[in-house]
């Protein structure tokens, strides 16, 4: 995910005080790279202008395409594969084949979604990411920047910190 | 950003707790040595286990026939079983996903450990269909893949088939759901954790960072996982329903039951999350977090749909005077007066008079009651999958057929078993996971935290004298 870069960061202790800076920030048109809370901060997503996950639309697809293996499949099966006369019901028993046909789209809807959402967050089991500070799964909340977007602009940043309160700031290589 | 909470809602976490605090106190259980009681408990547990393992390979070794299942008692207290843990797991996903949908705040004290109970629970529920074949050993035949049989395909008229379908999905739909929303617990204790704990909680926690992004995306995923898994537990017990309401078998051919069980699985599942939930807050000290609000809120939910499946009663017995059919008639007299009345009269004093004493908030609000009646409604839930099952086959259409049932010791070893294999599994989920869920709550500290209750109600009448003019997105939940 990062190739060697330098990132400053300051630390709140409140997400109060984190929406207040990040709204100052866009303010004072300051290039934020990430922010990092431990609990998902509500108003967040707004202040910084991040689109709407297009997950949901992901869902409705793979939900799709399971409904039709499900519903395809066993037309298939029962009509041209192998027809049976079961219970003196016609071969295609629309009405038998809904609840399989409904659990088919529940299971590719959640496995489609969760495995994209691993994916695309660069997630997996065993994949580290790097971790700014251990306390922001605790009780921290953090705003980083690239110091290569800031052209030098470093002490804006850091005078940016100060004013808005923060309670740490530091910088970290990866 | 002061939230608006009722003023008449109680606090949701006590103690006054600081999002430091919190981390601390629900992390605690998975830093620490098991105590003496966990592990008296996990030994208790393993031995029920290994000899419910021991029955198992009995049964597949010396055969079906060590079970006592005959004409016409096909089905005994393995679908019994079967049912009754399938119950107890919809609890969980209705905690996690319905609540959800609801906005109801109170689910997150409980949320983590209730998802976790239905896996286990849907892991000892999917034993029974398999080892109850008698052929074990060609199980995989139920799944519809291409084979040199043919290609010969199950029924999928079959409600049996249904089953094996809904059952598979909401297993694996529950595990990602409760997966998910442990990843960034996971990666909380991550954190806080060194040498070989840190490698595991590395792994287990996938890579979570906390990017606002990465956020964004987890609610809409935990938002569509609760809407899916809605329909999904509803559909589920409502097809296990189907393996009975399918049949001709008076008392069992009734359209009731779908409604019928799916209220009496939410009934006993929940029942089992207070047992649960009652032994757990008091030996991981976590009464800050599960508070008589949410040991309130579950009993509500218990006398509701206990009511609801008295209601089902009462109106399995009118329909069946209604109809006039002596078949459903004798069904029923069968029931409360054959040779297992005292079934009968067990299931109706747990499911239908116990959980009244819940419109009684003394009793509502009382740990010790709360306990008492969790076991009970458990135990009636128990007799009223016997009743449906196994006093119904023991007399059905034709008199010359009629026999009867009583378990062989292997079966019941093989229920002890699940118990067994559900608590050990259960003891093990609490020394390896936050058992509540620590994000969630510290993103409701806010608005549920004792210390901000003043400050909400202030809150609350200046929004009701001055209505906000809306200007910011929406919230969630």
């Amino acid at each position: 995910m990062s190739s060697h870069k330098e990132v400053i960061y300051g630390l709140y202790n409140d997400e109060e005080e984190l929406l207040s800076a990040v709204k100052i920030a866009n303010d004072q048109h300051l290039p934020i790279m990430d922010v990092y809370t431990p609990f998902p901060v509500h108003g967040l997503d707004g202040v910084l202008h991040l689109s709407e996950s297009r997950l949901h639309q992901g869902g409705f697809v793979y939900g799709l395409i399971g409904l039709l293996t499900g519903f395809l499949g066993m037309t298939w099966i029962f009509t041209k594969d192998w027809p049976i006369i079961i219970g003196g019901k016609p071969y295609w028993a629309v009405p038998a084949f809904i609840p399989i046909t409904f659990e088919m789209t529940v299971l590719f809807a959640a496995w489609g979604m969760t495995i994209t959402f691993y994916i695309i967050c660069g997630m997996g089991p065993g994949i580290t990411n790097p971790v700014l500070d251990e306390r922001i799964t605790d009780d921290k909340f953090c705003i980083a920047f690239n110091k290569a977007s800031l052209e030098g602009n470093t002490g804006k940043v850091n005078d940016f910190f100060r004013s808005t309160g923060a309670a740490e700031v530091n910088t970290k290589v990866f | 950003m002061s939230v608006v909470v009722s003023p008449i809602r109680e606090p949701l976490i006590r103690g006054s707790k600081t999002y430091h605090q919190i981390t601390e106190d629900l992390c605690a259980a998975t830093e620490r040595a098991p105590s003496l009681a966990w592990v008296l408990a996990f030994i208790v547990a393993g031995g029920a286990l290994s000899f419910g393992m021991f029955c198992i390979i009995w049964t597949i070794w010396v055969g079906i026939g060590s079970w006592n299942l005959n004409r016409t008692i096909g089905w005994g207290w393995d679908i019994t079983n079967f049912v009754w843990w399938i119950g107890i797991g919809h609890a969980g996903t209705l905690i996690s996903a319905i609540l959800l949908l609801f906005r109801q705040k109170w689910r997150t004290g409980v949320n983590r450990a209730a998802e976790a109970m239905t896996i286990f629970a849907v892991i000892c529920a999917a034993l029974f269909p398999g080892i109850h074949v008698g052929r074990m050993w060609v199980v995989y035949f139920f799944f519809p893949y291409p084979n040199t049989r043919g290609p010969l395909w199950p029924n999928f008229n079959s409600p049996l088939l249904w089953d094996l379908f809904a059952i598979s999905t909401y297993f694996s739909v529950s595990l990602l759901f409760w997966y998910t929303g442990l990843v960034p617990d996971f990666a909380t204790v991550r954190d806080r954790a060194k040498g070989f704990r840190k490698k595991l909680y590395n792994f287990l926690s996938f890579g979570w960072t906390g990017s606002a992004k990465h956020w964004q995306r987890w609610e809409a995923l935990c938002l569509v996982l609760a809407g899916i898994s809605t329909p999904l537990v509803l559909s589920v017990h409502t097809i296990v329903s189907f393996d009975f309401a399918t049949s001709v078998i008076p008392g069992w051919h009734t359209t009731i039951f779908p409604p019928y069980f799916v209220a009496g699985a939410i009934f006993s599942g929940f029942a089992m999350v207070q047992t649960l939930m009652l032994m757990t807050r008091k030996v991981l000290k976590l009464e800050d977090y599960i508070t008589l609000e949410h040991i309130e809120s579950m009993n509500k939910v218990i006398l509701l749909t206990g009511t609801i499946v008295g209601v089902a009663y009462l109106t399995e017995l009118f329909i069946a005077w209604y109809s006039g059919y002596v078949y459903e008639q004798f069904a029923f007299f069968n029931r409360a007066l054959g040779p297992y009345w005292w079934a009968y009269f067990g299931m109706m004093t747990c499911n239908v008079l116990s959980p009244q004493i819940f419109w009684i908030k003394k009793f509502r609000r009382s740990i010790y009651w709360t306990f008492l009646l969790s076991i009970f409604v458990n135990i009636g839930m128990w007799f009223e999958r016997f009743v449906i099952i196994a006093t119904t086959l023991a007399r059905d259409y034709l008199p010359s057929s009629w026999s009867l049932y009583s378990p062989s010791w292997v079966e019941i070893g093989i229920f002890i078993g699940t118990l067994g294999i559900f608590f050990t599994f259960y003891l093990i989920f609490v020394r390896l996971a936050p058992v509540v869920a620590i994000a969630e709550i510290k993103h409701i500290l806010k608005a549920a935290g004792d210390q901000y209750v003043d400050k909400n109600n202030a809150h609350a009448k200046q929004a009701a004298l001055h209505p906000p003019v809306h200007h910011e997105t929406a919230e969630h939940h």
